[in-house]
C-alpha cells in the first residue's frame, strides 16, 4: 500500500499520514454498525426491540449517540490529576489502533508489512493496560482505582494465553508476519490452521484436536482482554459503578468506547487471521481476489463479533479469584500442553 | 473451588508494614469506602460503609434511613383505619398487595370480624400473584448483579402478565389499595379468572427456562455456591424469616405454621434450602426457594382460581370503624418473610399506634456478620440474595 501510495504522491510525508489513517476509515463506521449491532442482538435476546425511531430500525442512532456526546461539556472532576485524566482515553484508543498497523485486511492491504506482525501486536496493545491504569488512577476515585487494578491484573494474565495460543498457530504456518500467515493457509477451508493447515492428511487430523482447542482458548482470553462479559470485572456495573471509566463523560468517554471497540475486533481480527484463513475465501479460488479478500475478512471478523456479543448478553461474570485460576490454572497449562504436541507431531 | 470460605486466622485488621524485594518498607492501610446509596447494586438507597483489604471485606456497616417517610407516625394521624392502607402499599413497594393484606387482617381481629369467603380467595390469589411478582424482581436483579442482564428483561417481561391482572382488577399497577379492611374495593372483573389461568399455564415453562439459563449456570452456581453462608442457629438468632431462613434450611413458613386467610385448604409445600451446589444457607441456596416459591405459588393460585365461591367481597362494617381499645399484633408471610402489624386502639376512629416489623429490616441487619471475610464482588451477591426493599426498611 505504502509503494502504491509512493507512486502517487512521491516521497512525501503526506504518504505515511495517509497510509496510518487509513484503517480509521475502516474502524470508525465499523463501530457504528458494532454498537447498532450490539444493542439490536441483545434486544432480541431479551424479548424488546431496542432503537427504532431514528432512522429505518434506528439505524441512525449511534450517529446521534455519537453526536450527543461531542456535545457534551468536556469535564474533569475537580481532584483529578488533569494530565493523566485527559491523555487516558488517547492512550487506550493508541494502543489498539497501533495494532491495527499489522493487521492485513486483504492480500493488496496491510499497513505495515513487518516481519514480527504477531509479537508486535501482542506488544504493542499491552499498552492499553498503561491507559487504563492512568485512567484509574488518575479519576482520583477509588471505585475507578479499583477498576484499574483489576484491569491491569486481568490483561497481563491473559495476555499469557492469548500469546501460547498464537504461537501454536505460528508453529505451524512457520511465520510471525501475518500476511505469510495468510498465504500460507490459501486453498479453501480445508487450509485453515484450525483444521491443520495444508499439511499431508495424517498430520492434519493429528493436529486437529490441538489446534481447535488452542483457538477455542485464544478466544477466549481475546474476550478476556477486551474487558467483556463474563470478563469486564474492571467495568463491573453492580460491583465498581462504572469502573476505570466512571468519572468520564463527553467525547473522553466516547473515545474510551470506541477502543474497547475496535480492541474487540482486533481480538476477532488476529484469531481469524491465525487460525480462519484471514482473508482467504472458504471456496478456493471461488470469490477471491483482494476485494473479496476483504469482505471475506471483515465477515470473518464480525462473526467473532456476534460471538462476543452473543456471550455478553447470555452468561454472568466471574469473580477475580475465579478469572486468575481460569487464566493460571487452565488455560496456560491445557495451551503448554498443546504447543508440546503441536511440536511433537510436526518434527514427525 | 467450592469449598467455603475461611477467613485467614492470622488476618491483620490494623495499618502493617509491607517489605518490598529490594528492602524498601511500604505502609499498608485498609481502604473504607462508601457503596452507595447511589450504588447500581445496592437495590435503592442502601448504604454500605465497606472496610476493604484489597478485595476482601474486612467490615462492613450498613447505613439506612435514606428513604424514611414516617410510616408510623403518619398512620397515627389519619382520621380513618382505611386511610392507612395506602401508605401501607408503599412500604414494599413491590409486594404492597401483602402489605395490605397484613393490615387489615391487623385491624379486622381487632374488629373481631369474618370476612366472607370469596374475599379470602380472592386475597390468597392476589398475594401469591404478588408473591411471584415480587420474586421475580429479587431473581432478575440478582441476575443482574452477577452480570446477567437477560434474565431480568425475561423477568421482567413476565411481571408485567401479572401487572396486567392487577390493574385489570383495581386499575393500579404497582400500588393497588385493594384489599381494604372487611374485604377488597372491588370485585374480580368478568374474565380474571381465565386470564389468571392462562398466566399459570404460561408461566411454569418460564420458570425452567429461567433455570437453563441462570440457576443452572456454571458461573452463576461458582459465583453463588458458597459464599454468605448464613447457618441455620445465626438465622434463627438474628430473627431472620422468609427464602432466608428458609435457604438456611429451616422449615418455617407463616403460611403453614400460623395460617391465615385460607392457605390451609391448599396443598403445597414449603420450600427450603439443601445445600444442593454448595453448603445449606449460602446465596444459592437462598436464591432456589425463591425460584421454587414461585412454582408453588402458581399450585396454589391454580387451587384457588378452581374454589373461588361466589358471593359479597364487602363484609357488613361501618364507614366509620371504631375498635374497642385494645391491641393486636398480626404476623404474615410476605415475600421477603415475616411482615407483622402491631395495631393500638384507643377507641377513636384512628390508630393510637401502629408498629410495623419489617422482614426485610430484620433480614438485612444479619448482613455484616455474613459478608466479613468475603470479596467485594461476594458482598454483591450476598446484598442481593438478602432481597431487600428499602421502602421497607427505612418505612
Amino acid at each position: 500500500m505504502e509503494e502504491l501510495l509512493r507512486s502517487i504522491l512521491g516521497d512525501t510525508t503526506l504518504v505515511y499520514v495517509i497510509a496510518a489513517a487509513l484503517p480509521l476509515l475502516f474502524i470508525l463506521p465499523y463501530a457504528l454498525v458494532t454498537v447498532w449491532l450490539e444493542m439490536k442482538v441483545s434486544a432480541h435476546m431479551q424479548d424488546r426491540v431496542a432503537y427504532m425511531y431514528t432512522g429505518p430500525h434506528g439505524i441512525a442512532q449511534p450517529i446521534a449517540d455519537i453526536l450527543k456526546l461531542l456535545q457534551k461539556e468536556d469535564t474533569v472532576p475537580g481532584m483529578a490529576d488533569k494530565l493523566l485524566y485527559t491523555l487516558s482515553p488517547f492512550f487506550v484508543f493508541m494502543g489498539t489502533y497501533a495494532a491495527f498497523a499489522a493487521i492485513p485486511f486483504s492480500s493488496a492491504y496491510i499497513g505495515s508489512n513487518i516481519d514480527l506482525g504477531v509479537f508486535y501486536i501482542v506488544a504493542i496493545s499491552s499498552l492499553v493496560v498503561i491507559g487504563i491504569l492512568m485512567a484509574g488512577w488518575a479519576s482520583n476515585n477509588k471505585w475507578s482505582l479499583f477498576g484499574a487494578i483489576r484491569s491491569v491484573a486481568q490483561i497481563v494474565s491473559y495476555e499469557i494465553p492469548t500469546a501460547l495460543a498464537l504461537l501454536v498457530a505460528v508453529m505451524i504456518t512457520q511465520s510471525l508476519n501475518l500476511q505469510e500467515v495468510s498465504r500460507f493457509q490459501e486453498g479453501g477451508i480445508q487450509n485453515w490452521v484450525v483444521f491443520g493447515g495444508p499439511l499431508p492428511l495424517l498430520k492434519k487430523l493429528l493436529l486437529i484436536p490441538f489446534t481447535l482447542t488452542a483457538f477455542v482458548i485464544l478466544f477466549i482470553a481475546g474476550i478476556a482482554e477486551v474487558n467483556r462479559t463474563p470478563f469486564d470485572l474492571p467495568e463491573a456495573e453492580s460491583e465498581l459503578v462504572q469502573g476505570y471509566n466512571t468519572e468520564y463523560s463527553g467525547m473522553k468517554f466516547a473515545i474510551f468506547y470506541l477502543a474497547e471497540y475496535a480492541n474487540m475486533f482486533l481480538v476477532s481480527a488476529v484469531a481469524a487471521t491465525l487460525f480462519l484463513g484471514g482473508w482467504n475465501s472458504p471456496f478456493g479460488d471461488f470469490l477471491s481476489g483482494p476485494i473479496w479478500g476483504f469482505i471475506w475478512f471483515v465477515t470473518k471478523g464480525m462473526f467473532f463479533i456476534f460471538l462476543q456479543i452473543w456471550i455478553r448478553w447470555t452468561l454472568p461474570r466471574l469473580r477475580v479469584d475465579q478469572l486468575m485460576y481460569m487464566s493460571w490454572k487452565v488455560l496456560t497449562p491445557f495451551l503448554f500442553a498443546c504447543i508440546f504436541a503441536v511440536g511433537l507431531i510436526l518434527v514427525l | 473451588m467450592n469449598e467455603p470460605k475461611v477467613l485467614p486466622t492470622d488476618y491483620v485488621t490494623k495499618p502493617g508494614e509491607f517489605k518490598t524485594s529490594t528492602g524498601k518498607t511500604l505502609r499498608t492501610d485498609e481502604m473504607i469506602i462508601n457503596m452507595g446509596p447511589q450504588h447500581p447494586s445496592t437495590h435503592g438507597v442502601l448504604r454500605l460503609e465497606v472496610v476493604l483489604d484489597g478485595e476482601i471485606v474486612v467490615d462492613v456497616i450498613p447505613h439506612i434511613g435514606y428513604l424514611h417517610r414516617c410510616f408510623e407516625k403518619h398512620a397515627e394521624h389519619m382520621t380513618n383505619y382505611q386511610q392507612v392502607i395506602p401508605y401501607a402499599d408503599r412500604m414494599d413497594y413491590l409486594a404492597s398487595m401483602n402489605n395490605d393484606w397484613a393490615y387489615a387482617l391487623a385491624v379486622e381481629r381487632l374488629l373481631n370480624i369474618v370476612v366472607p369467603p370469596r374475599v379470602e380467595y380472592i386475597r390468597v390469589i392476589m398475594a401469591e400473584l404478588q408473591r411471584i411478582a415480587s420474586h421475580l424482581i429479587a431473581i432478575g436483579t440478582y441476575g443482574i448483579d452477577m452480570g446477567a442482564f437477560t434474565p431480568f428483561l425475561w423477568c421482567f417481561r413476565d411481571r408485567e402478565r401479572i401487572l396486567d391482572l392487577f390493574e385489570m382488577t383495581c386499575g393500579a399497577r404497582l400500588l393497588y389499595n385493594y384489599i381494604w379492611v372487611g374485604g377488597v374495593s372491588h370485585d374480580l372483573p368478568p374474565g380474571f379468572v381465565e386470564k389468571a389461568k392462562d398466566f399459570c399455564t404460561y408461566f411454569r415453562p418460564k420458570i425452567k427456562e429461567l433455570n437453563d439459563v441462570l440457576s443452572f449456570n456454571e458461573i452463576f452456581i461458582k459465583r453463588t455456591a458458597n459464599v454468605g453462608v448464613l447457618p441455620k442457629d445465626v438465622a434463627i438468632n438474628y430473627a431472620c424469616s422468609g427464602p432466608m431462613l428458609r435457604g438456611s434450611g429451616v422449615n418455617w413458613d407463616l403460611r403453614r405454621d400460623d395460617p391465615y386467610g385460607v392457605y390451609d385448604k391448599f396443598e403445597w409445600e414449603v420450600q427450603i434450602g439443601k445445600g444442593e451446589m454448595g453448603t445449606v444457607g449460602d446465596c444459592w441456596d437462598r436464591y432456589m426457594v425463591r425460584v421454587r416459591e414461585m412454582e408453588q405459588s402458581v399450585k396454589i393460585i391454580e387451587q384457588a382460581l378452581a374454589g373461588i365461591p361466589e358471593g359479597n367481597v364487602q363484609s357488613a362494617i361501618p364507614k366509620r370503624i371504631r375498635p374497642d381499645r385494645g391491641e393486636v399484633y398480626v404476623r404474615t408471610e410476605s415475600p421477603r418473610g415475616e411482615l407483622g402489624f402491631y395495631v393500638v386502639s384507643d377507641g377513636t376512629a384512628s390508630p393510637y399506634r401502629i408498629k410495623a416489623r419489617s422482614p426485610a429490616f430484620v433480614n438485612l441487619s444479619v448482613l455484616p456478620e455474613i459478608s466479613r471475610g468475603c470479596m467485594l464482588a461476594d458482598l454483591v451477591a450476598i446484598v442481593g440474595s438478602v432481597d431487600i426493599v428499602l421502602g421497607e426498611v427505612d418505612r
